[in-house]
């Protein structure tokens, strides 16, 4: 075990140092550091939508303005001004987007120019609220009880299935989890490759296998690059939530987000090494870095296929029932589980299956990549034919 | 004394046979060289005694027990195929070799230290291996097979690429971890070295060892060899002696090979009887001769000149 270790060690090291590694590092924060910022200013302040001013006698407007804005989905703000010559002044000078003036009894509003649509809409029920009102104290009812009464009115729904509403944050959400997975598939599967055809071509392999078993020089090669794969992730994926957090782009729950991270780095830890493993196996078969890419186009497809059709079905078919089905096979379940997963409205059962399905697979490909990476790894020249290198050498 | 024995090894990789029954031993303190031409077998006797490549049957063994993967980290090897990671610095390297070779970390650099500075590439530790020249490379190749103190030496062709100075370097080197009690293999196509610094020689052909002892049981097995300077004799003058064979005339002098119990005496007598006799000696073939003979020998009958390691003929 030790000896996997210093294996791991040097592969630690030796990526950790490399140009490669620092700028794709870097240049991945940035990246994520710039999409919640593009995010947040897309999405305009997080405050509220609309700035409505109130005058002493519109005052009593305030409250039922927001209860109806927020009843349509709206967010509007009220704030008090002086007079209503200040509040003209104001939505003048556009710092308020309009002015409720007259006696409260009906909803008249001063405009720059026109009344925005949406807080048209917000006023339009606020109007017909306010007639509502008068028409009930007029029959001697009391607003206020008619209005709770309706407020409380239930409506009873029974859902023969359950279903999800996805929110477009938590699709934003899952859309990245997707990028991070799969780019860390892609990067980190590629170190593996050119690591092991690395000492293949150079021919220090026969050296170490003079000193440690081939399954423990694969096991600290996988090992040592998931470590700095990880860290990767950790580091992006770390700096990403933190900056949506921060800058109010991200205004799901923290439990939420940190979901999303835990399972993340479940499935990246579970999709690696299963990767990995296969990586590992198939550039034993090659002598030559200029033959690696032949040798793992096939299992890069598996990656990218999982990736582009999650990214390009979920965001409009969330539901979609094909994702649902490859996202519980072993080799999809790794790139299109997280982003499901992060999108939210998993059913167990179906995570179980996925996560069971790779607890199976991946001591499979340990023993079947170890088998091919040792019968192939001290074969030179020309490429090792995968049922060659199945047979003992 | 300890030994470290190749016993009835063989490996075929298809329908080609690499090794068919390939038996010898190096003893503890001994230097043996192991000669044979291209594909006799050699690198892959090599790379079974590491446990690199497995043998369809056969065992090596080590003290009379059979090699396992434990033993494997105590031999120093340098591989026919040279290989560092070209991108490692030559300290970082040779600390990571030791380590692999289970050093504990303060061991492994206080090696390091030692073979960078005894094989003269301790002003390059800090520099990536694929910087060095050629030649400075080989020295940091052999400085990974020794940096872990290994108890056995196997050298696939540590001379192969080495100037002078650099030959000088290495057959000291040999010599000193021989005197320390490692038994010491290595394999080389220069044969002058191999008979200047080996105890021992085996010759290989076509996966079997045809002829192994010291260099001098080898030289003595061969054929005797006369070379006669008589001036004033004339064609065919030997011809008529028992057990002689005549050799093509070289500058005058004529070389005859002696078959077992053939007397040289005769010889004299009748080079004498010819007029002056300016040289007469025996000449005993050199490796060089002898390795011709041998790999030149049909493949069929490798019995011809097996000569087992006491030196006589079976």
């Amino acid at each position: 075990m030790s000896s996997v270790w210093l294996v791991a060690q040097r592969e630690i090291l030796a990526r950790a140092r490399s140009k490669a590694y620092i700028i794709s590092t870097a240049v991945l924060v940035v990246i994520v550091v710039a999409l919640a910022i593009i995010t947040k200013l897309i999405g305009g302040s997080g405050a509220s939508d609309f700035t409505v001013g109130v005058t002493a006698q519109t005052a009593s407007l305030s409250a039922p303005l927001s209860s109806s804005a927020t009843s349509i989905g709206q967010s509007v703000s009220t704030r008090t001004v002086p007079d209503e010559a200040t509040g003209r002044a104001e939505v003048k000078a556009g710092k308020l987007d309009a002015l409720l003036i007259g006696d409260g009894t009906a909803v008249r509003v001063v405009v720059k120019k026109d009344l925005n649509a949406k807080l048209g809409n917000a006023l339009h029920v606020l109007a017909g609220q306010v007639a509502f009102n008068q028409k009930i104290e007029a029959l001697g009812g009391d607003p206020a009880a008619v209005n709770a009464a309706v407020a409380s009115a239930p409506v009873s729904v029974t859902s023969i299935q359950r279903p999800h509403t996805y929110n477009t944050q938590q699709l934003v959400l899952g859309i990245i989890a997707g990028i991070l997975i799969y780019l860390s598939l892609l990067l980190s599967g590629q170190m593996v490759a050119q690591g092991v055809v690395e000492e293949k071509s150079s021919r220090v392999v026969e050296l170490l296998l003079s000193a440690i078993r081939p399954w423990q020089l694969m096991a600290g090669k996988v090992l040592g690059i998931g470590i700095v794969g990880f860290a990767q992730m950790v580091i992006i994926g770390g700096v990403g939530i933190a900056a949506g957090l921060l800058t109010r782009a991200l205004t799901i729950p923290a439990s939420a987000a940190a979901s999303t991270v835990v399972w993340l780095v479940v499935w990246y830890l579970l999709g690696f090494v299963a990767y990995a493993l296969t990586f590992a196996a198939a550039a034993a078969t090659v002598s030559r870095q200029e033959d690696v890419g032949g040798v793992v186009t096939p299992v890069l497809m598996l990656v990218i296929l999982g990736y582009v059709l999650g990214v390009s079905i979920l965001p409009s078919n969330p539901g979609s029932g094909l994702i649902e089905t490859m996202s519980m096979l072993p080799m999809f379940a790794p790139t299109l589980m997280p982003m499901r997963v992060a999108m939210g409205g998993v059913p167990a059962w179906q995570l179980t299956v996925a996560v069971a399905g790779m607890v199976v697979v991946i001591p499979l490909l340990v023993l079947l990549s170890a088998r091919i990476y040792r019968n192939a790894v001290l074969r030179s020249g020309a490429r090792v034919k995968l049922r060659d290198a199945w047979r003992a050498a | 004394m300890k030994r470290l024995e190749i016993d009835g090894v063989s490996k075929r990789y298809g329908d080609v046979i690499a090794l068919a029954d390939m038996t010898f031993d190096v003893r503890a303190g001994e230097i043996f060289g192991f000669v044979g031409s291209n594909g006799a077998g050699k690198t892959t006797t090599m790379r079974i005694a590491l446990g690199v490549l497995t043998a369809d049957a056969g065992q090596v063994r080590w003290d009379g027990v059979p090699v396992t993967s434990d033993t494997r980290r105590h031999i120093g090897y340098m591989p026919e195929e040279r290989g560092l990671y070209p991108r490692m610095k030559v300290g970082e390297q040779l600390v990571y070799l030791a380590r692999l070779h289970g050093m504990s970390p303060a061991d492994a650099t206080a090696a390091m230290r030692e073979w960078t500075d005894r094989l003269g590439v301790a002003a390059r530790r800090g520099d990536e291996v694929q910087k060095l020249s050629l030649g400075n490379q080989q020295r940091v190749q052999l400085a990974a097979a020794l940096v872990h103190d290994p108890s056995i030496l196997v050298l696939d062709e540590p001379f192969s690429g080495l100037d002078p100075v650099a030959v000088d370097v290495m057959s000291q080197v040999l010599r000193d971890k021989a005197a320390q009690g490692v038994p010491v293999m290595f394999s080389s196509h220069q044969l002058d070295l191999v008979e200047r610094i080996c105890d021992r020689v085996g010759i290989v052909r076509s996966g079997s060892m045809v002829a192994n002892g010291t260099v001098d049981e080898l030289r003595s097995g061969g054929d005797d060899r006369l070379v006669v300077d008589a001036p004033q004799a004339p064609e065919g003058w030997a011809e008529h002696l028992d057990g002689v064979r005549v050799l093509p005339r070289e500058d005058g002098r004529t070389w005859l090979e002696l078959s077992d119990g053939a007397d040289d005496q005769a010889v004299l007598r009748a080079a004498l009887a010819t007029g002056p006799v300016h040289e007469f000696a025996r000449q005993r073939p050199s490796l060089t001769e002898l390795f011709r003979d041998i790999v030149a020998s049909p493949a069929g009958d490798p019995t011809a000149s097996t000569i087992d390691s006491n030196g006589e003929k079976s």
